[in-house]
């Protein structure tokens, strides 16, 4: 998993404190780094790479299959027969990368001495992660009605690419081949037959599997041309139990890419909230991903992130390099490394070196409220966007001062806002945000005011 | 007496049916669907498309006809999406320069707000058109369509929306039983906000469809079926907005432009030619005349 990176910079953006300085370091960010909930926050989550420039298009699938290897199955529409060159596997750590790259965060500041001088810090910390059309089953032999256009082995995968005239054909061989297929697969396989598409069919190689040594199947990844910008999901939610989350990152030219039969809404990003929440980015980040989904009821899908491949700010993860992203199939960068290495939060290079625009959308998706495919496009939108959340600790020293008076004064109106806006998010009871906060310590009474005149004389010559 | 005259002669022009659905569904679409057009670039589009008239009417020496300009404005705020300004403010020039400059049988040829539309998002990448912003709630469908509604039957257009919607609809569910794939995805399609703000806001336009009911049926149906192909066959998800383009320059380049006469905003809907029930004693009093 990739470092994660302090930031030196200040963000100015979200506070009304006038004056910033950066503190903070590599100790800083140790002791703040909050812990991260990555992949396995989301049950049944895929992670989908797609590079796309006209009709090229990469398609890089991840998946958390958990069962035994020998089971695993997927069948995968493809538009045209699929070349063995243009078929390929490569490592997991490249998709955990461009999901920390990408994930929402929480940043941290500080309040300072009230009295001195304002300083603060943040961290970024990377958050939670995220296939397709499982179709679980293990091979047997050959029926009839389907064309096997081609067999490859790709690393550990053993892969057919058939093509059928036939939607009642391709089910039947595809039982006939010990697939076990969900109810209603025949008519969805009908539909994309009739549509013209082929079938991509991967199962595991149990021998060159073993080679790998890896106990976990690498992600596989497909190269083609089509006017077609999609991702088929039909398949997936026909033996699903409940909803899958699929997390979609795109790899475009020149700039964001939306849904075209879906509703893209933006996460909420910004707030501040709780301190308390450090300890449960993950929980929360859940809790407001399912409160948003139900409130665009269901049926949309979530831009998380938007950015030039350039840079970030603050960045959860270092961008990409030039390898890692011609490994998923951003054929125009040069190979060699030098921009996109390691880099916080540099300024945006008027129009990059590397000309790379990422998207992160997240779907929580079933047939009944997505039952058409995901339908893309690529806008011309390169306004960065980033869920971003913020915790401000509150300054915890003296402060006799009049500025330190006023400032523990307003800070019960501050955990009160926090607490609403937590709430809000992510649908908790507030009483029990409240309780959470005060349990932390967090007060929100707000201190008994003074008379004007009670620190007129000081308290010398008073009794007591 | 004077008053409601006066609001009666008024609510003759269609226009001020269709800007007021058009201000209430942008309205509703920066507060409740997060839109993603700022007030400046509302303003850039609504002020330059005003601007292009006002300079377009003196120069051909004609009335300043502030409402079609500003309904080019609210329909490119409607639509269009960019990260600056200038699209909003060129796209305004090219939908009000194209109703002077490009104009046959003393007709203009395009559809305003459509070819500035279609042309900045085929020749730059800095303008685009967000369909997603929009989604497939019923409710805005329903509300579109019934803002949509009132303009479209004051300006004698009620057919176009409705004929383009029922042949859209005919081909894709046409398109799902021939598939076999559920009905749902069918209904998917057909409540998205955009195709219906399209069909009762864009393509029903009077000025641009034919004034002959039977030309323009088949001029409706034709912009369904190519938005359908385009869609469905060549994958352009915007080609619901290049088909009045497409049909405008076959209409133009076979001349037939102006065939039936020209609309004049403010007519009453010609109760001969469209037979609107409302018009004849139905269920609802007939308007103000």
């Amino acid at each position: 998993m990739s470092r994660p990176t302090l930031k030196k910079t200040l963000i100015a953006a979200c506070s009304a404190i006038a004056a910033v300085t950066a503190a903070g370091g590599a100790a800083a960010f140790c002791g703040f780094y909050v812990a991260k909930a990555d992949t396995k926050l989301f049950n049944k989550a895929s992670k989908v790479a797609i590079m796309r420039d006209g009709d090229r298009t990469v398609i890089t699938m991840s998946n958390d299959y958990q069962g035994a290897l020998k089971e695993f199955a997927m069948v995968v529409p493809v538009p045209v027969v699929l070349q063995e060159g243009q078929i390929h596997v490569t490592d997991n750590a490249i998709i955990d990368h461009l999901d920390a790259y990408t994930a929402p965060r929480l940043v941290e500041y500080f309040d300072e001495d009230p009295c001195l001088v304002y300083e603060r810090q943040e961290m970024a910390a990377p958050m939670a992660s995220s296939e397709d059309i499982i179709v679980t089953g293990s091979s047997r032999k050959k029926g009839l009605g389907v064309t096997v256009e081609a067999e490859y082995t790709v690393g550990e995968y053993d892969i057919q690419i058939l093509s059928a005239k036939e939607s009642g054909g391709l089910a039947e061989w595809l039982k006939q081949n010990g697939y076990k297929l969900p109810d209603g697969a025949e008519e969805t396989l009908g539909s994309y037959v009739r549509q013209g598409t082929k079938f991509f069919v991967a199962k595991v190689n149990l021998k060159e599997q073993g080679k790998t040594g890896l106990k976990y199947l690498r992600p596989l990844q497909i190269a083609f041309e089509s006017p077609r910008f999609m991702l088929p999901i039909r398949l997936g939610t026909l033996n699903a139990d409940g909803k899958q989350e699929l997390f979609v990152f795109a790899l475009t030219r020149t700039g964001r890419i939306e849904t075209t039969n879906y509703r893209t809404v933006k996460l909420p990003t910004g707030s501040n909230i709780p301190v308390y929440v450090k300890n449960e980015f993950g929980a929360f980040y859940k809790a407001m991903f399912a409160e948003q989904v139900n409130r665009e009821a269901e049926r949309a899908v979530f831009l998380e992130y938007a950015w030039d491949m350039n840079w970030c700010d603050p960045c959860a993860a270092d961008p990409m390099s030039n390898e890692q992203l011609r490994e998923l199939g951003v054929y125009w960068v040069d190979g060699e490394s030098g921009a996109g290495k390691p880099s916080l939060r540099r300024p945006a290079p008027s129009g990059g070196p590397q000309d790379v625009f990422v998207t992160r959308l997240h779907v929580s998706y079933d047939a009944q409220h997505f039952p058409e495919d995901l339908m893309f496009k690529e806008t011309g939108d390169r306004e960065n966007f980033q869920g971003r959340y913020v915790l401000r600790h509150p300054y915890k020293g003296d402060a006799t001062c009049e500025a330190g008076k006023e400032y523990r004064a307003s800070l019960p109106r501050r955990y009160e806002e926090e607490a609403q806006t937590l709430a809000t998010l992510t649908g908790w009871d507030v009483d029990d945000v409240r309780a959470q906060m005060m349990s932390g310590g967090q007060s929100f009474t707000p201190p008994p005011k003074q008379s004007w005149w009670e620190n007129l004389w000081g308290k010398d010559d008073r009794k007591d | 007496m004077t008053v409601g005259h006066l609001l009666q002669q008024r609510l003759r022009d269609a226009r001020w049916f269709q800007i007021a659905g058009q201000a209430a569904i942008l309205l509703i679409g920066l507060f409740a669907l997060d839109f993603g057009v700022t007030p400046t670039q509302i303003a850039a589009a609504i002020g330059a498309a005003l601007g292009a008239q006002w300079i377009g009417a003196l120069l051909v020496a004609s009335r300043f006809d502030w409402k079609s300009a500003l309904i080019t404005g609210l329909s490119l705020s409607l639509l269009l999406r960019a990260n600056d300004l200038w699209p909003f403010v060129l796209a305004a020039l090219i939908a009000i320069g194209s109703k002077f400059a490009i104009r046959a049988h003393d007709r203009h040829v395009f559809n305003p707000a459509n070819i500035g539309i279609v042309l900045m998002i085929v020749f730059t990448d800095a303008a685009w058109t967000s369909t997603s912003e929009w989604g497939s709630p019923i409710w805005l469908a329903v509300l579109i369509a019934s803002l949509g509604a009132v303009s479209c039957w004051r300006a004698s257009r009620l057919d176009v929306p409705l004929l383009y919607l029922a042949v859209y609809a005919a081909l894709i569910v046409g398109r799902a039983l021939y598939l076999g794939d559920p009905l749902a995805i069918p209904a998917l399609r057909l409540t998205h906000g955009a195709l219906i703000l399209f069909a009762f806001f864009m393509i029903s336009d009077p000025k641009t469809t034919p004034e002959n009911p039977s030309q323009r049926a088949l001029f409706v149906a034709a912009a369904a079926i190519i938005a359908y192909v385009l869609q469905f066959h060549f994958f352009i998800s915007d080609g619901v907005f290049y088909a009045p383009v497409l049909l405008a320059l076959g209409h133009w380049a076979l001349g037939l432009a102006g065939l039936g006469g020209a609309y004049e905003w403010g007519r009453p809907p010609p109760p001969i030619r469209f037979r609107d029930p409302t018009l004849h004693g139905s269920a609802r009093p007939a308007p103000a005349e």
